[in-house]
């Protein structure tokens, strides 16, 4: 099932975890997706195999036209997947004030034609203000915006979140929502979201995965949520 | 007062340390966040010169480096070059005793780095090389730069693997603690009294200054 259109993310991976078998399967068009499972439930080394920073034992993840792995292929580069990354907590380099760390993936031969894209997540971030700060510096909600602004600078076929918005209190978390959903809808790219709070994937989520010791347990649509209610 | 020691010790410290420097680094970032088998071994092995005796250090070098050692004989013979009794065989002894200083500060300073910040650059399209440079280095400076200075320090006070392999030639290899040493032997105790207190305040002031310089940049990472 998919929202229609092409499949522009392919993951069919299998990997051996400390403790089971990870076998994932899934394919997704530019929605939401969310996945949600206790901690150690395979969702980082998800994200992680379509970033390139571990690779499976198996299968094959495929992104639009680029093959990133296959089973007995070398796998594609992290650097040449064209990835957005929004580490847990932020993993901002902390020696580069916020606007070197939003320009770091910005290739030299394309820094004209990305500041018209910088210049305007700025601007839906409301960051303008920070560039010359360092992250030690800003709040936990603007680290979570320059975090996305920075994946985001690079303009990514895929952006994926690894559990964003856990370091922050209730209120920053819900406006950091909206501020995702809008972004989602500005960009139309496929979003992978990790989290383990069910309320927060319910509202994120075009559809949400649940996992469970590395296998799906149960797979639903925003449609479903929405009739569940 | 002939200061010739000074300048060779510094010399001989600087080139060492030039040496030690980029071969540690180079090593231990190899090394860092891998685990293979007969790791540990290896880093027993760099380790080594830093709880041998200098002499037993001295010896080995002169077996790799003497007339009749295996690198030695065949410097003789190919570029009738001779280490030994030279002040190159004086750097030779710094880097080997200096090198585990060194390794182990950057060993120590890479393990302590987030992977996650090297994984982030990776995914924004940085190479290896520039990952190294813009991320790993400057964010590990503060721990490669305390092994800069001890290795620098060590290199300076080197003694007894410098005597067994450069010897004691005034004016040749006559390092400061060479000099100490030939100094007290002669009877001169204030020549070596103002040796003595020349290394005492050198290495004291190094090492209060990398303190200071290294406390002074973890703030300006961590605190507003």
């Amino acid at each position: 099932m998919s929202l229609g259109g092409i499949d522009m993310l392919h993951v069919e991976i299998t990997k051996q975890l400390a403790h089971y078998e990870m076998n994932i399967h899934f394919q997704m068009c530019s929605e939401i997706l969310v996945l949600v499972g206790r901690s150690g439930s395979g969702k980082t080394t998800i994200l992680n195999s379509i970033a390139g920073l571990t690779h499976p034992d198996s299968g094959m993840i495929l992104s639009k036209e680029q093959t990133f792995y296959e089973t007995g292929e070398k796998p594609l580069p992290a650097r040449d997947r064209q990835i957005g990354y929004v580490f847990q907590d932020y993993a901002l380099f902390p020696h580069k004030t916020v606007e070197k760390n939003i320009w770091f993936g910005v290739k030299k031969n394309r820094r004209k034609e990305s500041n018209e894209t910088i210049r305007e997540l700025l601007h839906v971030l409301g960051i303008e203000h920070l560039l010359q700060k360092y992250p030690h510096q800003i709040s936990g909600g603007e680290k979570q915006r320059v975090g996305l602004a920075r994946a985001l600078a690079t303009q990514p076929s895929v952006l994926l979140l690894d559990e964003p918005l856990s370091a922050l209190d209730r209120e920053t978390r819900k406006l950091c929502q909206d501020e995702l959903l809008r972004l989602h809808d500005r960009w139309k790219i496929p979003f992978i979201v990790v989290t383990h709070d069910l309320d927060e994937a319910e509202r994120l989520g075009d559809r949400i995965i649940y996992l469970n010791e590395g296998q799906i347990q149960d797979e639903k649509w925003k449609k479903q949520l929405i009739s569940t209610y | 007062m002939d200061y010739s020691p000074l300048l060779l010790s510094l010399k001989v410290a600087a080139i060492s340390t030039f040496f030690v420097f980029i071969v540690g680094v180079f090593i231990a970032y190899l090394l860092a966040k891998r685990d293979f088998f007969g790791k540990s071994i290896l880093e027993a092995l760099f380790l080594l010169p830093l709880v041998l005796p200098p002499t037993v250090v001295g010896f080995g070098l002169l077996i790799l480096f003497g007339k009749k050692g295996w690198i030695g004989s065949w410097l003789l013979e190919w570029f009738d070059f001779q280490i030994v009794f030279t002040w190159i065989g004086a750097v030779i002894a710094s880097i080997v005793v200096s090198f585990p200083l060194m390794y182990q500060s950057a060993a120590a300073a890479f393990d302590s780095l987030d992977e996650r910040l090297s994984n982030a650059a990776r995914t924004m399209g940085a190479s290896e090389w520039r990952v190294f440079w813009s991320v790993v280095f400057p964010l590990a400076w503060p721990g490669l730069l305390a092994g800069l200075v001890l290795s620098f320090a060590r290199g300076l006070g080197e003694f007894g693997a410098t005597l067994m392999l450069a010897g004691y030639i005034p004016g040749k290899t006559d390092t400061i603690p060479m000099a100490i040493y030939f100094a007290v032997e002669s009877g001169q105790m204030e020549k070596a009294t103002f040796w003595v207190v020349i290394i005492i305040t050198f290495g004291f002031s190094l090492i209060l200054w990398v303190n200071w310089w290294s406390k002074r940049n973890m703030r300006r990472f961590t605190k507003s």
